[in-house]
């Protein structure tokens, strides 16, 4: 875990990057990325076009956990279950009531803020294992919920819910597939940007401070209950916006999509990509959807094994996660500039 | 009544299991102080050593010690090879090893014994005890519960390593001072943990059959048993896993709308709900925080 330090050192090099706006090698890096993630797609197949955009919408997901474990320091691996409800809300907002999907994903991010925020409450009294129980429990409970005949006319119960999938608006020529991967890139570089905002902001300083340490937090006059109940409502916000994005992406919402061995990917891809390091959610997003399929190739009965040595090899090269990697990159980089 | 004592009856004798595999989670606890994902992946395996040295001709009870000291020496080394060059990572890194782990078992366990469910034999027999509720076999493993945290208990309360043992995991700095080998401490709670896990399968698999994925379930119900019971309690954690099984069987009966899907997480919530006003379970020791 980081410390006090760590934090005081983030400070001054978020400080010293603002002073001086110049073309250094994380904002050359960032702009290459982006501008990869926006001309690739032009030139690829449908196929790979949705599996980007299911990248980029579990990179969201992962976001909004290493807001959540990276900033404040507290624990989930319930976050299927956001996503689930994400994904429902605006699969049933579309197919019942007809709001436009531009409406329906606001509105499920929204539903899953306040949901979260609500669970941050008993969620402020428990810690470490405790904490990831909780969490745990939300995620078991979330499928069968879904699955219950009571609701049945809405979530469409075990069969699950068809989504229309939008065609892009203004006579635009571009596939459908094409399309929704640009609105989800679109959606992920805002909420990315509102991260990266709120990180270094006062309420992203305090949320920090709680996670380096509580009481002395406290003390400060950090309002420790408002604080981690915000950071559980803003991150089940941001993860529902990726449901629902999901559930357009796939144009299909089924129960069983979001269990917990769903919550524990999401959770797999905040480690491999470098926890509270958040261009490490793109990373890591990428990890889980390309590396069991990778596994699937090497060996179809021991795909679980492989995908196991992967991430023992992962974690064994890199314990900090893509980040210790680019890390590294850019010392390298900047010896050779010297 | 007699529906509510044969409920509560019966929610016991699924109870031993859920307290058998709390038991290994609380030793592993106890050890490196968080929870290991892939300990009913450990365990499983540890059964299926157990079928395959009966599938070979040897008896039961052979088998049965084989088996659990296989694991004993299995846990050691995972902790050896895997988690101690891991050392100080974060716990974040260290749950994704868990999960690593997790995947490796099951797979090379699907791979050597495949994916058809196997019965499991037992020593106590099938004769179903009191009207039918609960069976010999689940008496049998009722008692060796029972028997294994009294042996836990003796061995952490009387032996000069099962204090090490708890030295280390609650101190580990003061332990080193003292002459502690935390490490080998820590290897050897792996070991332990392992060893109680390989007898918690081998008394489940005749209840609910032998295949790689038949522990998911147990083992979350294990978790929710020892974190009810509280983590740092062996004996809390035994309790705890018998009213997971108690509660869950009336949340199905008494609450209406509730089927078999609801079950568990309405057990869930309910701990949940106990874990919101005890935060330490119902019988730890309540953490304390020195500024």
């Amino acid at each position: 875990m980081s410390t006090a330090h760590d934090t005081a050192a983030e400070i001054a090099a978020a400080r010293a990057a603002a002073a001086k706006p110049a073309l250094t090698i994380p904002i050359v890096a960032s702009i290459v990325t982006l501008a990869l993630l926006i001309v690739v797609p032009l030139f690829i197949k449908n196929f790979y076009v949705f599996q980007l955009t299911i990248i980029m919408v579990y990179a969201i997901a992962i976001l909004s956990l290493n807001i959540l474990t990276g900033a404040s320091g507290q624990f989930s691996l319930g976050h299927s279950a956001f996503f689930a409800v994400g994904a429902y809300a605006c699969g049933i907002m579309m197919e019942h009531a007809n709001i436009p999907y531009p409406l329906a994903i606001p509105i499920a991010g929204l539903i899953c803020f306040v949901i979260g925020f609500l669970f941050g409450f008993p969620a402020l009294r428990l810690k470490g294992v405790y904490l990831a129980l909780a969490t745990f429990a939300l995620a078991v409970a979330a499928p069968p919920l879904f699955k219950l005949g009571t609701f049945e006319h809405w979530t469409g119960g075990v069969q699950g819910l068809l989504v229309t999938k939008p065609d892009a608006p203004f006579g635009i020529s571009l596939s459908q597939d094409r399309y929704v991967y640009y609105l989800t890139l679109f959606i992920a570089l805002i909420i990315y940007w509102l991260s990266v905002n709120l990180l270094n902001s006062r309420s992203g300083r305090a949320l920090k401070a709680i996670r380096d340490n509580e009481i002395a937090a406290s003390s400060m006059g950090v309002d420790l209950a408002l604080y981690k109940t915000l950071a559980f409502g803003i991150s089940a916000g941001f993860t529902g916006v990726a449901g629902a994005l999901g559930a357009i992406t796939v144009a299909f919402v089924a129960p069983d999509a979001y269990t917990v061995n769903f919550a524990i990917s999401l959770f797999l891809g905040m480690v491999i990509g470098g926890v509270g390091w958040l261009p490490g959610s793109l990373a890591g997003a990428a990890f889980i959807v390309l590396v069991p399929n990778l596994a699937e190739g090497v060996s179809k009965g021991l795909s679980g094994a492989v995908f196991g040595v992967f991430i023992i090899a992962m974690i064994f090269l890199l314990p900090n996660g893509a980040r210790q990697l680019a890390y590294y990159c850019y010392a390298q980089l900047k010896k050779l500039a010297r | 009544m007699e529906l509510f004592t044969n409920q509560v009856l019966s929610g016991i004798a699924t109870g031993a299991i859920y307290a058998c595999m709390a038991l290994a989670v609380v030793m592993i606890y106890e050890a490196i102080d968080h929870l290991n994902f892939a300990q009913g992946e450990m365990a499983m395996f540890s059964t299926f050593i157990a079928w395959q040295f009966m599938q070979w001709g040897v008896p039961y009870w052979g088998a049965f010690i084989i088996a659990v000291v296989l694991s004993l020496f299995a846990g050691i080394a995972i902790e050896r090879v895997l988690f101690r060059p891991l050392g100080h990572a974060s716990i974040l890194v260290h749950i994704a090893g868990f999960i690593a782990l997790f995947a490796i078992i099951n797979s090379v366990a699907g791979l050597i014994w495949d994916f058809t469910i196997k019965p499991f034999p037992t020593p106590f027999g099938s004769t179903p005890l009191l009207g039918g509720v609960i069976s010999s076999h689940q008496a049998g493993m009722i008692a060796v519960t029972l028997v294994l945290l009294g042996l836990l208990y003796l061995f952490f309360r009387f032996t000069r390593i099962g204090l090490a043992m708890r030295a280390a995991a609650t101190m580990p700095e003061s332990a080193r001072l003292v002459g502690v080998n935390v490490g080998w401490m820590i290897a050897l709670g792996w070991g332990l943990a392992a060893a109680i896990g390989a007898i918690a399968g081998i008394m489940i698999a005749p209840v609910i059959f032998l295949e790689p994925n038949m522990m998911g379930g147990v083992l979350l119900y294990g978790f929710v048993g020892a974190v009810l019971g509280g983590l740092s309690s062996p004996a809390g954690a035994v309790a705890g896993g018998f009213m997971v099984g108690v509660l869950e069987n009336l949340a199905g009966t008494y609450i209406p709308g509730v089927g078999n899907e609801l079950k568990l997480p309405i057990a869930l919530a309910m701990i949940v709900a106990v874990l919101v006003f005890k935060p330490n379970g119902l019988f730890g020791r309540v953490q304390v925080q020195r500024v």
